[in-house]
């Protein structure tokens, strides 16, 4: 492989990003997370002279990997469930505060121009109404300040929040109505009369190519001569593949119920992001950090779409106007007018194969929709970086802007897409071939980072697919098309890689106190959306100081706890389980410095000692041991408490880090409606160690769950004409529900990786890619169709 | 949603008496008002529960069924003599949205639950003729996979979404009703309008006229009858195309056949021309296939949903050659 052009650094596009070159791109997306990669291209787009500051730390990697008591590891149920179960969990939207008012939207229905007319009189004459707001009587605020160098930015876009009479996108909010009631205010809003004057706006994808397109400089990477190998390679596929639009449908509506006490802001969020948050609203309204205080302890899903929002803002701007508190929950609509989602993209994926299947030449690029303002690139080529082994390489991602709500990362941004593509493409050059596609992937395995040559830190994902393919009974495929029929269902089955990048972020902080009746409390500004956080940490910090779960209270999602972690980029386990390894080793320092002459550990140094059986243990003589209560009642203290944050996250920029799966699927394909019905998924997967095999299953099923939606129903019908979305709500935007699920099996390699904290790799992006492409590809094996337009819906396939 | 009064009525006549006196809007479980209520695609100044009337199934001496209009979806299609002598009607009940709505919704709302068409519900963004005659129709133009493929207009390509309708369609089905002017009967078939200029007005009842109930007529003992839905995924979902059919072949041959087509016209849809065509041929592949093409033959396409064509003609051949194969 030769003329690594691009590997490491931008190319050619002019940008503040491009100063600092000490960047590697194992560096840039490590920082920010795969959800968070676009944050380097908003420097593009954002003032001139910002670039990312180096992160990088010449720090000797450090291996991570513990052993203990075996609570890492355990299928513990969730520690949240029970609450959950009994809805004793409140969530943001169940805050009752005292005075509270409710707050209802008003969306506009142009997608550019100016607010002509509002009034507002009936509304203010309605029962219970309290007040408005809109751009007439708005406090003057900041806009958001979009992800990107600025690290405890997490905003989706830098527009102004109803501070003037601009329109920029169909659905923006232009008020807000606060009555007694919600039913009031939903009554009230439904009364404010608006007329606007419109402006041509760029709301078809074909107009916004036609417009000119702009590349995305991070995604542009040419190795070789792509072009001219894949002209003559003996085998090739060079085809389109499009994604539609598709929006965020966490269960719970994002909502917020704020209060200020003075000058100070509380606020009970739905958020993957709380400190970001009290950083951004301090930001935008003109205070200071510590005079907001954002608290989300339970989060009935976020997947990308619950970082900073104008909601957040417009519902403590509001409260400040009425100085009561106030509760904002967006209705299902409220969350496809405002929230945005995955974007549209028309992706070319070539592939020049020799006859022996060895690949040289692959070429991923393409256009997505975009708006200026997102810090969201919806990076489809990402994923053919690191995936296989090429002789030749060409990636680059073209934007092409609309006059829409801003893109909003959405679970594997970007590779969910891409990988649709090149998983697809592979199995087209498998059949080109005649070869088995999983022979075929296994031939094509990198040895070092396709890329720049890095040393992968721990890669398995053959082991994934020769374990997969047993247990799936991939033997037993029938690889011609169309040749398996069960009645009128035709049966075939596909696979598919999945891969996502390792994250590690900067910002992991803890407190851990010990207190003397052997307890111990970590306080992390950390998330748990629904995945497990809470139960897969406590288990982290059980395993690390030797301790029973029930001994442990693990908090988070609290801005005024340490730490700096969003719930992104597949990065929170690996980034607390690193912040947790530090704070052991801070309290087992602290603790020596209790030890006195009369204890059992007298003498030693803190490289001999480790946590064992709720105390310190000597750690090749273990009967040279003391429980923490025993240190503490000696030394006569309550508790002790550390404050620890790890070293910076450089595992990712020496190696190339990601986790894998071979992912499986069965469909039957109806012969007479074009019908596909999903009816077994395996994903066997490499992800390092897996601290929770039960939140892990869980996430994994509903990573492919989500593909399901992906590859077969979902599609926000996003009216060209007008830039209005069409279907916002659950009745018609179709994502797969109970009967459309089959058993989902999983399994793992199990094999830790040695540069990664506890050895585990993220997993909560991991299963949304490459199964898209396994469903697509066995409707391919089921019928001999190949469909390169998602979602897959039956008149593709009569 | 805007204020309202509410009322509970007794009985038949107190319903229309109320009707009648406040200008309100008969509301069966609300699954579908209440939604239109909320995004004030309806604005009645009062509502009268209509959920308190009987809610009854009984035999007719000709061996036929009355069904009261309140009675629930789920509590009909788990009726013994439905799911027995009426199959299409349990199955295209239970094909239609979720345990839960089923549970709610009345006979009397299910067949006056109005269009899923997205341009008819988004009031602030969208015209429509059906919502606010005279104001132009966005679907034409827009988003129209699920949209008619017959008997549409230039005013209106929606179409009447019921799984229910369809079967009472295929089964004959006589709704009574009450109102001002006294009692009447309709067949379900000519209840329900096709939309021509005047998609606002999408049934033959008088204002306040009250459905009561709905009578099925006896099924000859040899006849068969099955329901087949079509749609975008596993379960609620409505049908993009749904096939409602009686067949009873005898001696290799039709003797009596009945089929309905729901999701593809604005009314639930009787396929009188594949019918004619069939009665007294052969009961083959061929015979179903010539006679599904012949009903479509008046089938046009709009962007989205031409492909509802040949889905039609597939489906009714598959439904009417399991009728006849299973015999
Ligand atoms: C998410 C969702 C999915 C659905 N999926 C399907 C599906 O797949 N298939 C399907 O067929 N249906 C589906 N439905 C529609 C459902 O079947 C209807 O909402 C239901 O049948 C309406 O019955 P109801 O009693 O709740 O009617 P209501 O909502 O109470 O009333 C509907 C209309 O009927 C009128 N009305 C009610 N009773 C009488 C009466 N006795 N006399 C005169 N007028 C009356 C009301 O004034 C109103 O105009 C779905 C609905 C939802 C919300």
């Amino acid at each position: 492989m030769s003329n690594v052009e691009g590997s490491g650094r931008p190319t050619q596009h002019e940008g503040a990003a491009q100063q600092d070159t000490s960047l590697t791109r194992r560096g840039v997306l490590g920082i920010f997370g795969a959800a968070g990669a676009g944050a380097l291209v908003s420097t593009f787009t954002g003032p001139p002279g910002v670039g990312p500051v180096s992160l990088v730390s010449e720090a000797a990697p450090e291996v991570l990997v513990q052993r203990g008591s075996g609570w890492v590891g355990a299928a513990l149920s969730r520690i949240d469930g029970p609450l959950k179960v009994r809805g004793m969990a409140r969530f943001a939207a169940e805050f009752a505060l005292d005075d509270m008012v409710y707050a209802a939207l008003v969306f506009s229905t142009i997608a550019k121009g100016r607010i002509a007319t509002l009034d507002t009189g009936a509304a203010e004459a309605a029962p219970g109404f309290v007040l408005v707001m809109t751009h007439r009587n708005a406090p003057r605020m900041q806009p958001m300040v979009p992800f990107g160098p600025n690290e405890k930015a997490a905003g989706n876009d830098n527009l102004p929040i109803m501070q003037d009479d601009r329109v920029r996108w169909n659905g923006q909010p232009i008020a807000v109505v606060l009555a007694e009631t919600q039913e009031q205010a939903d009554h009230a809003a439904s009364l404010i009369r608006v007329t606007y004057e419109a402006e041509p706006a760029t709301t078809s994808f074909a107009q916004a190519k036609a417009n000119g397109t702009e590349g995305a400089v991070y995604f542009h990477h040419e190795i070789g001569d792509a072009e001219a190998e894949l002209a003559a390679a003996a085998v090739s596929v060079d085809a389109t593949y499009r994604t539609p639009y598709q929006n965020h449908n966490a269960i719970e509506p994002h909502a917020v119920t704020v209060a200020w006490h003075g000058d100070e802001l509380v606020v009970h969020d739905a958020s993957q992001s709380v400190v970001h948050n009290a950083w951004s609203l301090a930001h935008i309204l003109g205070i200071e950090e510590r005079q907001v205080h954002v608290t989300s302890p339970y989060v009935g899903g976020a997947f990308g779409g619950k970082f900073m929002g104008s909601h957040q803002v417009l519902a403590a701007a509001a409260a400040r106007l009425a100085g009561r508190p106030v509760r904002l929950t967006l209705s299902r609509e409220g969350v496809y007018r405002m929230v945005g989602g995955r974007a549209l993209t028309e992706q070319r994926m070539a592939i020049g194969a020799r006859r022996d299947g060895r690949f040289d030449a692959i070429i991923h690029t393409g256009t997505a929709t975009h708006t200026r303002d997102s810090p969201h690139p919806e990076a489809f080529p990402f994923v053919s970086l690191s995936a296989y082994a090429t002789g030749s390489l060409k990636t680059d991602l073209q934007w092409a802007f609309l006059d829409q709500v801003a893109n909003a990362a959405m679970r594997a941004p970007g590779e969910a897409v891409g990988s649709f593509a090149l998983e697809s493409a592979v199995d087209e050059v498998a059949v080109a071939l005649g070869m088995d596609p999983i022979e075929l992937r296994i031939r094509n395995e990198p040895k070092t980072d396709p890329l720049n040559g890095a040393e992968f830190s721990s890669r398995n994902v053959v082991k994934a697919w020769r374990d997969g393919a047993e247990r799936f009974g991939w033997a037993k495929r029938n690889p011609i098309p169309g040749a398996v029929r069960k009645g009128e269902w035709l049966v075939g089955m596909g696979c598919g890689t999945a891969s996502h990048i390792y994250n590690r972020e900067n910002g992991g902080a803890a407190r851990l106190t010990l207190t003397s009746d052997g307890t111990v409390t970590v306080d992390i500004a950390t998330h748990d959306a629904g995945m497990g956080t809470e139960t897969a940490q406590t288990q982290i910090i059980a395993e690390n100081l030797a301790l029973h779960p029930d001994q442990v209270e693990f908090r988070l999602a609290d801005s005024a706890m340490p730490g700096l972690v969003a719930g992104r980029g597949s990065s929170q386990t690996t980034t607390v389980a690193a912040t947790v390894v530090e704070a052991k080793k801070m309290l087992v320092a602290e603790l020596l410095t209790l030890i006195r002459a009369d204890s059992p550990l007298a003498g030693l140094t803190a490289q001999q000692v480790g946590p064992r059986n709720a105390g310190l243990a000597k750690l090749d003589d273990p009967t040279r041991h003391e429980t923490y209560t025993a240190i503490l009642t000696r030394a006569k203290r309550d508790k002790v408490t550390v404050e620890a944050s790890p070293d910076e996250p450089t595992e990712m920029n020496e190696r190339s880090m990601h986790s894998y799966g071979a992912m499986f699927c069965e469909v039957r394909v109806n012969a007479v409606t074009g019908e596909t019905r999903v009816s077994r998924m395996l994903g066997s997967m490499d992800c390092g160690r897996v601290i929770n095999p039960k939140t892990a299953a869980s996430q994994f099923r509903g990573g492919m769950i989500m593909a399901m939606g992906l590859a077969l129903t979902e599609h926000t019908h996003y009216d060209e004409r007008t830039g209005r979305i069409m279907n916002p709500s659950l009745a018609e935007y179709h994502i797969p529900v109970h009967l459309d699920v089959p058993e989902i099996d999983v399994i793992w390699t199990g094999i830790p990786d040695p540069h990664a904290p506890m050895g585990a790799r993220g997993i909560g992006e991991l299963s949304v890619t490459g199964t898209a492409a396994a469903i697509a590809n066995a409707i391919y094996n089921a019928t001999g169709k190949r469909i390169r337009e998602l979602p897959i819906t039956l008149d593709k396939l009569m | 949603m805007n204020p309202l009064t509410y009322a509970r009525a007794r009985d038949a006549a107190e319903a229309v008496r109320f009707a009648g006196a406040r200008d309100a809007t008969y509301l069966g479980g609300g699954t579908n008002l209440v939604d239109l209520l909320r995004e004030g695609v309806e604005r009645p100044a009062a509502l009268v529960d209509v959920t308190g009337l009987p809610a009854t199934i009984t035999k007719r001496r000709n061996g036929g069924l009355l069904i009261g209009a309140a009675v629930r979806n789920t509590a009909l299609a788990e009726d013994r003599d439905v799911r027995t002598r009426y199959p299409v009607l349990a199955r295209a009940i239970l094909a239609g949205a979720s345990a839960q709505i089923r549970n709610m919704a009345t006979v009397g709302g299910n067949i006056l639950q109005r269009t899923r068409c997205a341009y008819f519900y988004d009031i602030d963004g969208s015209r429509c003729n059906k919502r606010t005659p005279g104001q132009g129709c966005d679907a034409i133009g827009g988003f129209n996979r699920t949209h008619a493929i017959l008997g549409a207009s230039s005013a209106c390509v929606a179409t009447h979404p019921s799984d229910m309708c369809a079967a009472l369609a295929a089964l004959d089905a006589v709704v009574h009703l009450e109102g001002a002017a006294g009692a009447r009967t309709l067949p379900l078939t000519e209840l329900h309008r096709l939309p021509g200029d005047h998609p606002e007005v999408e049934t033959l009842l008088e204002p306040g006229e009250l459905i009561t109930a709905v009578e099925l007529p006896p099924l000859a003992s040899g006849a068969r009858s099955a329901y087949r839905k079509v749609r975008d995924r596993a379960s609620y979902a409505f049908a993009l195309v749904s096939v409602a059919a009686v067949l009873e072949v005898k001696n290799g041959r039709v003797k009596d056949v009945r089929l309905a087509l729901g999701g593809v016209a604005h009314k639930p849809w009787r396929a009188r021309e594949a019918e004619n065509a069939l009665r007294g041929g052969p009961a083959t592949a061929r015979a179903f296939r010539a006679a599904a093409e012949a009903e479509l033959d008046a089938a046009t396409a709009l962007h989205d949903n031409g492909f509802k064509i040949e889905l039609a003609n597939r489906t009714i051949t598959a439904v009417l050659a399991e009728l006849a194969g299973r015999k």
